[in-house]
């Protein structure tokens, strides 16, 4: 479904990305997973086409993404940190994203609204919002067009835990409709039960991308987030 | 994009440092009228304000509002929208909200006390100058990441065209005295929009006289019909040139 080539891209003299392809199709939970400053993000936003890349292409449904808008229709993305017109309330926000998305009413996924208990505060302005709640905002956004693929920078920082569960069941609750969904963390042990592939990424580069079993079984680990221990270890 | 307008026109009207400048407007326009009897008086105080304050107000503000729309930005390119109708909402709303303040705080109080030609002339300028320095703030803000370095380049924009410019037509002229140096004044001038419009309304006002020589061939070239068209398409180019610019540079940017 998403096809990156030899994607690099560079910041005067940063290489944020080096070479970096990757094949992600229908189905798959991927965890994109990468020490600080190792080019996690700058690679969504390459697929996202915010940031646009030096060399290399990414295709989207056989089609490139360079030039290309409407795409973007098919994705839902929560950024890592979402910062929104402070005058506006929460209402305000959702209408607008609804209104510029033009989508009919029927079509819309508005449960994680009901289960982070937006509705009771749809009056607040985004300015006074704390960072969790702008959090769960963000990922109500990101889910409420039913898009074909969930782009979610860090979706649990900044969330308690009860939020993290909820989001989570979302997540496997979409990813049981056959959609590809694509997250960073650092907080491991969140994704363990529901991610099916790895991406591991260092330094602007791919080291690997593995299936979960493929990656249990060459460390030897049950768990995800020893198993990418190990690998981080081995790679000093 | 008339939704993204509609919703960056409906953030920016509740901005307090709008409706401050519209009140802050509106208070010096209207006491300077009740100080002077004479409306051209009145005129001519507020002539430094629509010169001076105004872009600076209009550039600074632009260009802030733009460095604090960032993650805005960010969350609108990746919605399926093209990034030319973002940007080039993102001007009409600055434009349209710094023209109603600019509008209700200094036109309305020059149409009830001056409403003669000076009048209207000042106040077209006044919106004009307004859409070209925010243009300008569009493209300082786009061409240099860092928030503090693009407040301060807008600032030295400002600086440049409100008192550096002066500064070295002044100095060209003392140099070049012995020639006759009309005819590349009225070129010099097309350089820089604030001396435009001080010459659109200094021609209007009558105390063109005071000019000299230079006068006669600026009201002969800027006070004809077309001289006045070809001006107001010169002003229209200081706004359409730099948002162009700005554009391509946003077509291309990483966000």
């Amino acid at each position: 479904m998403i096809i990156a080539t030899n994607v690099t891209k560079k910041f005067s003299k940063l290489t944020a990305l080096d070479d970096v392809s990757v094949t992600c199709t229908k189905g798959q939970t991927i965890s994109l997973i990468g020490p600080n400053g190792s080019g996690k993000t700058t690679f969504i936003k390459c697929l996202l086409g915010m940031v646009v890349p030096d060399s290399g292409f990414i295709t989207f449904n056989k089609q490139n993404i360079a030039h290309n808008w409407q795409y973007r229709s098919a994705i839902g993305y929560m950024p890592q940190i979402g910062r929104y017109p402070e005058n506006m309330t929460i209402a305000q926000v959702l209408d607008m994203m609804k209104d510029i998305r033009k989508r009919s009413a029927g079509a819309l996924d508005e449960e994680l609204i009901h289960s982070f208990r937006l509705d009771g505060m749809m009056h607040k302005r985004m300015g006074t919002l704390s960072g969790g709640t702008r959090q769960k905002v963000s990922a109500s956004l990101a889910f409420l067009f039913n898009p074909d693929v969930l782009i979610l920078d860090e979706p649990t920082a900044g969330l308690d835990p009860l939020s993290t569960e909820i989001l989570k069941e979302k997540i496997m609750k979409e990813k049981q409709q056959g959609k590809l969904a694509m997250i960073t963390s650092h907080i491991l042990s969140d994704l363990d039960d529901i991610v099916t592939e790895v991406i591991y990424m260092e330094e602007g580069k791919l080291r690997f991308h593995k299936s979960l079993g493929q990656l249990q079984e060459d460390t030897g680990e049950k768990k995800l987030s020893r198993a990418i221990a190990q690998v981080m270890s081995a790679g000093n | 994009m008339k939704k993204i307008i509609k919703y960056v026109l409906l953030d920016l009207l509740r901005n307090r440092i709008i409706i401050a400048f519209t009140l802050f407007l509106a208070v010096i326009s209207f006491s300077v009228f009740n100080l002077e009897d004479n409306p051209s008086k009145g005129i001519l105080s507020l002539l430094n304000l629509v010169l001076i304050i105004v872009p600076l107000v209009s550039i600074v503000f632009s260009t802030i509002y733009v460095y604090n729309a960032a993650e805005f930005i960010e969350l609108l390119v990746s919605q399926p929208l093209r990034r030319v109708n973002i940007w080039l909402s993102i001007f009409t709303g600055l434009a349209a909200s710094m023209c109603v303040a600019f509008l209700v705080g200094c036109g309305v109080p020059v149409l009830i006390y001056a409403p003669t030609d000076v009048g209207l002339m000042m106040t077209a300028m006044g919106l004009l100058l307004t859409i070209v320095f925010v243009a300008i703030a569009l493209l300082a803000s786009v061409l240099t990441r860092d928030k503090a370095k693009g407040i301060g380049v807008a600032i030295l924009l400002w600086f440049y065209f409100t008192l550096i410019f002066d500064g070295i037509v002044l100095f060209l002229l003392f140099q070049f005295m012995d020639y006759p140096m009309e005819k590349p004044m009225v070129v010099f001038s097309c350089l820089n929009p604030v001396d435009l419009a001080r010459i659109l309304i200094l021609l209007k006002l009558d105390i063109s006289a005071l000019m000299g020589a230079t006068s006669a061939i600026f009201s002969d070239f800027f006070g004809s019909k077309w001289g006045m068209m070809a001006t107001v398409l010169i002003m229209i180019a200081w706004a359409l040139l730099p948002l162009w610019w700005s554009v391509r540079k946003f077509n291309r940017k990483d966000l």
